[in-house]
C-alpha cells in the first residue's frame, strides 16, 4: 500500500476550495458593503450629472457667493465657514462611530453607549445646520424651480450678487435644483442613519448583543455613518470648493 | 491576504480582523482628515481669495486629489476596508472604473452642449 499521494488526491486548503468562507465576512456585513456600493453609484450619478451641467454652462453661481452665511451670527461675509463646521462636526461623529465599534471588538458595553449617543448628537447636529442652511437660502429666494425674483427688478440685479462673472437664470435655476436634491438626499441618508443609531442603541442598551456575545450590529450600521461622511466629502468639494 | 489566522472562517462573528484598529491609530486617521480638511480651507480661503492663486483646473485637480485622499482614509481605516480579504476588496472597488468611465464621458457631453447651445438667441443659450 502506497502511502503517497497523487497531485489530484491532495486536499487543497486554499481561500476558495471549499470549506470556508471566503470573504471572511458575516452575512449581513457583506450586503452592507454591497448595499452601500450601489448606493455609492447613486451619488455618483448625481455628482455627474451636476458636472455635466456646470460644464454645459457658460457661466455658473459662485459658491463662494451662495455660502457665506453663518446662521443667527452673520448674514454674509463668510464664505465657507458654515460648511467648514457641518464638516467638521460629521467627521467628528464618524470618528466617534469608530470609537463605539472599537469598544463593542471589546465587549464594553458602556462604552459603546456612549460612543453611539456622542455619534447621534453629531448626526442630529449636522441634520440642524443642513436646516439651517435650506432656511437661509429659502428665504433669498432659491428652492425647487425657483430663484430669487423681484417684481419688476432685472434678473441682472437680483442675481447678481451670486455670480462673479456672467449671471445666467438658467444656471440659477440648475444650480438650486441640483443643490436642494443632492444635499437632500444626502441629508436623507444622515436622517436615517440617525434613526439606525438610535435603534442599535435601544438594542445595546437592552442587552441584545451582549446575550449575542458580539457587537456586529454596531460596526454595520457604523459601514452606513461613514459612508454618509464619506459622501459629504465629495458633496462638500464639488458643491462648496470647486 | 489578510487575516489567514482563522481556520475555520465560518461563524467567528467577534474579533474577525479587529487587528490595525487601535484608540490611538483612529485618532490618527482623525487628525489626517482634519489637516487635509484645514488645507483645503487654506487654499479656498487663504489662496484662492487672496489672489495668490486663481479658481480654475489647477486648484480644482488640488482639490480633487485631496479629496480622494479623504475617501481613501475612511474607506481604508474607519470603513476597515483595508484589513478585509483581496477578494472582498476587489469586488467592492474594482466596479468604480465604470464610474471614472462615466465621469469621463458625461463631462465631454457637457462640454459639447456647451459648444452647440451657445449659438440659439434664445433659452438654452447659457
Amino acid at each position: 500500500m502506497s502511502t503517497t499521494v497523487t497531485e489530484l488526491d491532495k486536499v487543497k486548503t486554499g481561500r476558495w476550495n471549499g470549506g470556508r468562507s471566503p470573504f471572511n465576512v458575516e452575512y449581513g456585513k457583506i450586503m452592507m458593503w454591497f448595499f452601500l456600493t450601489s448606493d455609492a453609484f447613486t451619488f455618483s450619478a448625481f455628482l455627474i450629472y451636476y458636472g455635466t451641467q456646470r460644464f454645459a454652462h457658460l457661466t455658473w453661481p459662485d459658491p463662494d457667493k451662495v455660502f457665506q452665511s453663518i446662521p443667527m451670527v452673520a448674514d454674509h461675509g463668510y464664505p465657507l465657514v458654515f460648511v467648514g463646521i457641518m464638516t467638521f462636526i460629521l467627521i467628528m461623529s464618524s470618528v466617534t462611530m469608530v470609537l463605539a465599534v472599537e469598544a463593542g471588538h471589546r465587549n464594553s458595553k458602556k462604552e459603546v453607549v456612549n460612543w453611539m449617543i456622542a455619534t447621534i448628537i453629531g448626526g442630529l447636529m449636522f441634520v440642524g445646520c443642513q436646516a439651517m442652511e435650506w432656511t437661509h437660502l429659502h428665504h433669498e429666494g432659491f428652492w425647487w424651480g425657483s430663484i430669487p425674483y423681484q417684481e419688476g427688478v432685472s434678473p441682472e440685479v437680483t442675481l447678481a450678487p451670486f455670480f462673479s462673472r456672467e449671471i445666467s437664470e438658467v444656471s440659477a435655476l440648475q444650480f438650486a435644483n441640483l443643490f436642494f436634491t443632492i444635499t437632500g438626499f444626502h441629508g436623507f441618508h444622515v436622517s436615517v442613519g440617525i434613526l439606525l443609531n438610535i435603534i442599535v442603541l435601544g438594542m445595546v442598551l437592552a442587552n441584545t448583543f451582549e446575550r449575542r456575545g458580539s457587537y456586529l450590529m454596531v460596526e454595520k450600521v457604523g459601514l452606513y455613518w461613514h459612508f454618509v461622511d464619506l459622501v459629504w466629502v465629495f458633496v462638500f468639494t464639488f458643491f462648496y470648493l470647486v | 491576504m489578510a487575516s489567514q489566522h482563522h481556520d475555520h472562517a465560518v461563524g467567528h462573528e467577534d474579533g474577525q480582523h479587529h487587528e490595525g484598529m487601535s484608540k490611538g491609530k483612529i485618532w490618527r486617521v482623525f487628525f489626517y482628515l482634519l489637516a487635509i480638511t484645514a488645507l483645503e480651507f487654506f487654499i479656498a480661503l487663504v489662496l484662492v481669495h487672496g489672489g495668490v492663486v486663481s479658481k480654475g483646473l489647477g486648484v480644482n485637480m488640488v482639490y480633487i486629489a485631496l479629496t480622494l485622499l479623504k475617501a481613501y482614509y475612511i474607506v481604508a481605516y474607519f470603513m476597515h476596508l483595508k484589513f478585509e480579504t483581496f477578494g472582498l476588496i476587489m469586488s467592492i472597488t474594482v466596479v468604480f472604473l465604470f464610474i471614472i468611465y462615466f465621469i469621463a464621458l458625461m463631462l465631454t457631453e457637457g462640454t459639447y452642449m456647451k459648444g452647440h447651445f451657445n449659438p440659439f438667441p434664445f433659452w438654452p443659450n447659457s
